[in-house]
């Protein structure tokens, strides 16, 4: 149901794009940026020297997978694992375009084949499992392939020892894939139960946004559960509550700090500390780990 | 008369005139003859309407006034069936019920979304939308089973979870996400109806089970047709479409391997005899619980867990 809420914030976002491609002053050589939240001008490359983060604001931007290897993990330390997994319109389904469609153009537009990419890497030496989603391809909605990887990395996880580090970013289950999508939440629970059993550390990263059927199974269900500043994290977005039941939105509701305030999170992080603090993380919980 | 459904209509209008005849018929035999004629026609037409019903004539079924819910259900169910409450943090929540009892000489846990039948019913139950308290007590439940080795039925039915702002307060995605987890290591077996609505993670927070099963006009679904609708068509009203396209009737969930079997109902759908329905889940809770009987608890684990396991279609 949040996922309508999604949609909202893809309108915004779309809108804030337009307004951002006119705010881009395009000097020669220059490029600058105008800042969502206080309309700051901002110097594309230092705001990437920055972790895509306003240094005015603090305003975290969303980042692509890649951008997040390179802020988060260890030069050159990350494996893709699963590359090759692609989703398939088994459904037909055909809204105001075909499934099949969408998901040609959005592979076309990101080079990616769906809304994760999964793989082992470093953390400062540390060796982990990684999960990051991609807000940019249909929203990072969960189908049977984000599901899977989800499960596949996990399981690896199982296997090799290492901690599960998940980053999330997505409006929830995907509906093209119907009921499917929905198992997807019992399938990677499922794995994360039996990787608690083994006491593996597993931590979600909560990512602007973390909605709907994404937020109801794995993003929630970290040993420890950071977020980044301002991240939109719920299940029902603010859209669907305030149509369905006319209830007002008190203000700041349900972004990283309100559910650090209502005991839903360990911890909101900047972006720029995050590598240190999940490398700290780690290494405490796996030292009880050794000393067993 | 409850409440007519709107593709009912020609049938009911049958009804009528056969009732009016039978005032005027005063033993006429001539009249008589004619009203076995139209009861005839009337039967063939019920036939015909059932048969041919789109998804969303389903989902008016599914989502009936008079529906079977979740506690009637129970006591004919179950005998001696004690109702327990509460999810010992926050409040009892009304659209989730649970309790104890026999079916025939086994011992169930059963919990379900309960739907109310009238308006002021239905404002107490929350129209069978849980607060995250529901599915904390419903997780309480399953684990008290767990412990004395009570088997776990339940029965599914509502719209989804509930959007409001204390629900979302008090963590409804955390309460819905542990559910899922919790059930897929539970050492005892998990038998699951959907009785009228399957909605979205709502429905699978008690929905994560051994044998799944759907009475024949209730509905699954990732997101209720409207809302559906109102995203990706732009349109509320295109609910019919998007019914289509989401594949969400006992059929089409069978097909794509999410349940194990279509539970029949009586003709005309479940709100005309609760009793037949019982029954019918009664036979098959019975049957289940006799296989799962000679089963050990990490069989059972692993069966719930591989069904699991291999849900979702992709290539690579
Ligand atoms: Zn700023």
């Amino acid at each position: 149901m949040s996922i309508l809420d999604w949609f909202a914030n893809k309108k915004n976002l779309d809108k804030k794009k337009s307004i951002k491609n006119i705010d881009k002053l395009n000097i020669p050589g220059n490029l600058w940026v105008k800042c969502p939240k206080c309309s700051e001008v901002l110097f594309s490359k230092d705001l990437e020297l920055s972790y895509k983060v306003c240094s005015k604001c603090s305003f975290h931007f969303r980042i692509t997978p890649e951008e997040r290897i390179d802020y988060l993990l260890d030069n050159n330390s990350f494996v893709e694992l699963d590359k090759d997994i692609k989703p398939v319109d088994f459904l037909k389904f055909e809204d105001t375009e075909p499934y099949e469609d969408r998901l040609i153009k959005a592979q076309e537009k990101s080079k990616y084949l769906d809304a994760i990419i999964i793989g082992t890497a470093k953390i400062n030496g540390i060796p982990v499992n990684i999960g990051i989603m991609n807000f940019f391809f249909m929203g990072g909605s969960m189908g049977s392939v984000v599901g899977e990887k989800i499960t596949r990395i996990i399981e690896n996880g199982i296997e090799t020892k290492n901690p599960v580090i998940i980053f999330t970013s997505s409006g929830g289950a995907r509906m093209q894939e119907g009921i499917l999508s929905l198992m997807q939440m019992a399938k990677t629970s499922a794995a994360i139960s039996k990787l608690s059993s083994l006491k593996i550390p597993y931590i979600t990263v909560l990512c602007d946004p973390t909605t709907g059927g994404t937020s109801a199974s794995f993003a929630m269900l970290g040993d420890i559960q950071i977020a980044e500043p301002g991240a939109l994290i719920s299940f029902a977005g603010p859209r669907v509550i305030e149509q369905t039941i006319k209830q007002k939105i008190p203000s700041g509701f349900q972004r990283s700090e309100f559910l650090l305030d209502h005991g839903m999170i360990d911890n909101v992080v900047h972006r720029k500390d995050l590598k240190k603090t999940l490398k700290n993380i780690i290494s405490i919980l796996q030292a009880q780990e050794e000393n067993k | 008369m409850a409440k007519s459904l709107e593709f009912e209509r020609p049938l009911l209008e049958l009804y009528d005139k056969i009732e009016q005849l039978k005032g005027l018929s005063n033993g006429n035999d001539n009249l008589a003859d004619e009203i076995t004629q139209i009861e005839k026609r009337a039967e063939k037409m019920r036939k015909e309407i059932y048969s041919n019903l789109t998804p969303n004539q389903i989902i008016q079924i599914a989502r009936h006034p008079n529906r079977p819910d979740s506690l009637s259900l129970a006591r004919l169910i179950c005998d001696n069936f004690f109702t327990l409450h509460g999810d010992r943090v926050y409040r009892d929540d009304p659209s989730i019920i649970g309790g104890i009892g026999f079916v025939k000489k086994s011992r169930v846990m059963l919990i379900g979304h309960q739907k109310g039948h009238g308006t002021k019913e239905n404002i107490y139950r929350n129209f069978g939308m849980p607060h995250p308290e529901g599915y904390r007590k419903a997780l309480r439940l399953m684990k008290l089973a767990e412990k004395f080795g009570i088997p776990i039925i339940t029965l599914i039915d509502t719209p989804g979870a509930f959007p409001g702002i204390e629900a979302e307060q008090r963590g409804q995605a955390e309460a819905i996400a542990r559910n899922l987890k919790e059930m897929s290591d539970i050492s005892v077996p998990i038998i699951s109806f959907v009785i009228g609505e399957g909605g979205s993670g709502g429905a699978l927070a008690i929905g994560v089970s051994n044998k799944m099963y759907m009475l024949e006009y209730s509905v699954y679904s990732v997101i209720s047709p409207e809302g559906c609708a109102s995203i990706l068509f732009r349109d509320a009203k295109k609910a019919d479409i998007a019914s289509l396209n989401l594949k969400i009737t006992a059929k089409d969930v069978l097909k794509l391997g999410v349940i194990d079997e279509i539970i029949k109902e009586p003709l005309g759908g479940a709100h005309n005899s609760w009793k037949k329905v019982a029954s019918t889940i009664k036979r098959q809770i019975t049957k289940d619980l006799n296989e799962f009987n000679v089963q050990s608890e990490q069989e059972i684990k692993d069966q719930r867990y591989n069904k699991f396991r291999q849900m979702g279609r992709f290539t690579s």
